[in-house]
């Protein structure tokens, strides 16, 4: 099962961060996990919101370029070793991680991570072979 | 000290004996004109003006003038007047497609252009004692061969470098002695700076410098003095009329001498198209009236300046044309090459940008920088860096390919361009020059 990841063009420039961030803030958008990639000219930030689609209408009304992306979260325990575990999974059924981010819950046990793989379902077929849950969209917004 | 002028008779000329020049050889280039270019032939006779009835230098406001796009819509041979077979070389404007222009040379024509660059080469103080070291772009570029041509019509031992390798170019120059440097200003800055910081000066000969081809400043004549060692000189010039050396400067450095007895030049009011008189600021045009392959008359330069006939220091009576001081259209000269915001605005919608975009053009340490910025839009944009990385590249590759020179490329944020009254500011050249 995947979820949508909200991304967003960021053009280098001081502010445009924080100009988002509170675009959403006023949409009443709860961020549940964010990463930013960034190059020499600008970065993409992707977010995982507690409301997917008004975070977009908010964004697309201000004229902000954005993009929506399937990724995969897992959840996982949080011990050392679970997430090598999870990678090692992928990379031996030859599945390859274009980025992948983590965050940890008020849940103490259960830790989230973000995959996005070039090859969604069967990244999902991988995981549910070997016991682990890939969350469903309504239990990482509800975080 | 050498011989002050190259060709005496005509760089002192009085005024009677120009006027009556002039008189002669425009009559003759305007027939040659209406009788073997039918682009211009049409344009006259839609003006009514026949060759018969220019008759003295004050007629020329009679006839059509004419511009860049005049010869663009009539590409390649509309405005050529003499058979290719009496045609031995063309060369091109810096522009590329959609906006190239190229002319058209006879051998009579390359020895007058010839001429006119050893005019500026003697009037430097250059002799065939000299070691001409040419750093201009060779190639279709009209810089190389105009200069290199100048220099061998001096007798001068004549280097031809073309652009480019600062090494070498500092290494000849070193070995070889060279005395006279012609380059881009901003090529001379470069090249002082690198000749400075390898501890080179007292290791060069050069005395003077002729820099054209892009606009520079007072300030930028001066550091590059300093810096060298040396005086330094404007040339100006367009391929449409000759090449560099259709004005030069000599000794006293307050303007360039036209050399009047093959380019006659007025100043109009760009958007009236009136003459104005000696003095007045306003758009230089040229017509040619010695040229055989390639007799553009009145031609439209776009360049904003002003003549001025005082009496010079160095004696010559040809009228002296200023440094350019802007464009009456919207072209920008960047690092020597002729850009169009249009050009630019093609690329963006070939690769799916939105036409809102801005150029950013400063001038760092005398040379140009060159920024395009382009919105990103929600069509543009994905969530894969490289994705969008190479989007960026390929718009890159675009624009060196239309332009010649490449830009930085900065993605900026949709809508953030800055519009006034509703049209977008497209341009922004920050040069104080």
């Amino acid at each position: 099962m995947t979820i949508d990841q909200i991304s967003v063009f960021v053009e280098n420039k001081p502010g445009r961060l924080a100009g988002i961030t509170e675009l959403l803030s006023g949409a009443n958008v709860d961020i549940r996990a964010l990463s930013i990639a960034d190059t020499a000219d600008f970065g993409i930030l992707r977010i995982i919101v507690n409301e997917p689609v008004v975070a977009l209408e908010a964004l697309k009304a201000a004229g902000i370029a954005v993009s929506v992306t399937q990724v995969l979260a897992v959840a996982i325990e949080d011990v050392p070793g679970s997430l090598a575990k999870a990678l090692r999974i992928l990379s031996d059924a030859g599945v390859s991680v274009e980025y992948a981010y983590a965050f940890i819950t008020r849940n103490a046990d259960v830790a989230y991570v973000i995959f996005r793989v070039e090859d969604t379902e069967r990244a999902t077929e991988i995981f549910a072979e070997h016991g682990i849950k890939t969350a469903s969209p309504q239990e990482v917004y509800d975080i | 000290m050498g011989k002050r002028y190259y060709q005496e008779d005509m760089e002192t000329a009085s005024y009677d004996l120009m006027y009556r020049i002039q008189t002669e050889r425009l009559a003759k280039t305007v027939k040659h004109a209406y009788d073997h270019v039918a682009p211009y032939r049409a344009k006259m006779k839609a003006k009514g003006v026949e060759p018969g009835d220019i008759k003295s230098p004050e007629d020329l406001k009679k006839l059509p003038f004419l511009s860049k796009d005049d010869l663009r819509d009539e590409y390649p041979y509309g405005y050529l007047a003499k058979p290719l077979s009496d045609c031995v070389r063309i060369q091109s404007t810096s522009g590329t497609t959609g906006k190239r222009v190229v002319a058209f040379y006879t051998q009579a024509d390359i020895d007058l252009w010839d001429e006119c660059c050893a005019r500026a080469i003697v009037a430097v103080g250059g002799t065939n004692e000299d070691v001409v070291h040419v750093s201009y772009g060779y190639g279709l570029f009209t810089g190389g061969p105009g200069l290199n041509g100048g220099s061998h019509k001096v007798g001068s031992l004549t280097l031809p470098m073309s652009s480019g390798n600062t090494d070498r170019q500092i290494q000849f120059m070193t070995d070889l002695g060279s005395t006279i440097l012609c380059c881009t200003p901003s090529y001379a800055a470069f090249l002082a700076e690198n000749i400075n910081n390898a501890g080179l000066r007292d290791q060069i000969k050069l005395k003077a410098g002729i820099f054209g081809a892009e606009a520079w400043s007072e300030e930028m004549r001066r550091d590059i003095e300093r810096n060298l060692g040396i005086r330094a000189y404007d040339i100006y010039g367009l391929t449409e009329i000759s090449g560099p050396g259709v004005s030069f400067e000599c000794e006293e450095q307050t303007g360039m001498h036209v050399n009047e007895d093959h380019f006659i030049a007025e100043i109009i009011d760009p958007e009236t198209e009136e003459v104005l008189p000696l003095g007045s600021k306003g758009e230089l045009v040229f017509s040619c009236i010695t040229k055989e392959a390639f007799p553009l008359l009145r031609y439209r330069t776009r360049d904003i300046c002003v003549l001025t006939r005082d009496a010079c220091s160095c004696g010559r009576t040809l009228v002296k044309m200023h440094k350019p001081m802007g464009r009456s259209d919207d072209m920008l000269i960047i690092r020597g090459v002729n850009v169009f915001p249009s050009q630019i605005e093609t690329v963006l919608l070939g690769q799916g940008y939105p036409a809102n975009y801005q150029i950013i053009v400063d001038r760092v340490n005398y040379t140009d920088t060159f920024e395009v910025q382009v919105e990103m839009t929600t069509e543009m944009f994905s969530d894969e860096v490289k994705k969008v990385a190479q989007r960026e590249k390929d718009l890159l590759t675009a624009l060196k390919s239309m332009l010649g020179i490449s830009p930085k490329v900065t993605l900026v944020s949709p809508r953030t361009i800055a519009r006034s009254e509703g049209k977008a500011v497209r341009v922004i050249d920050k040069r104080k020059i």
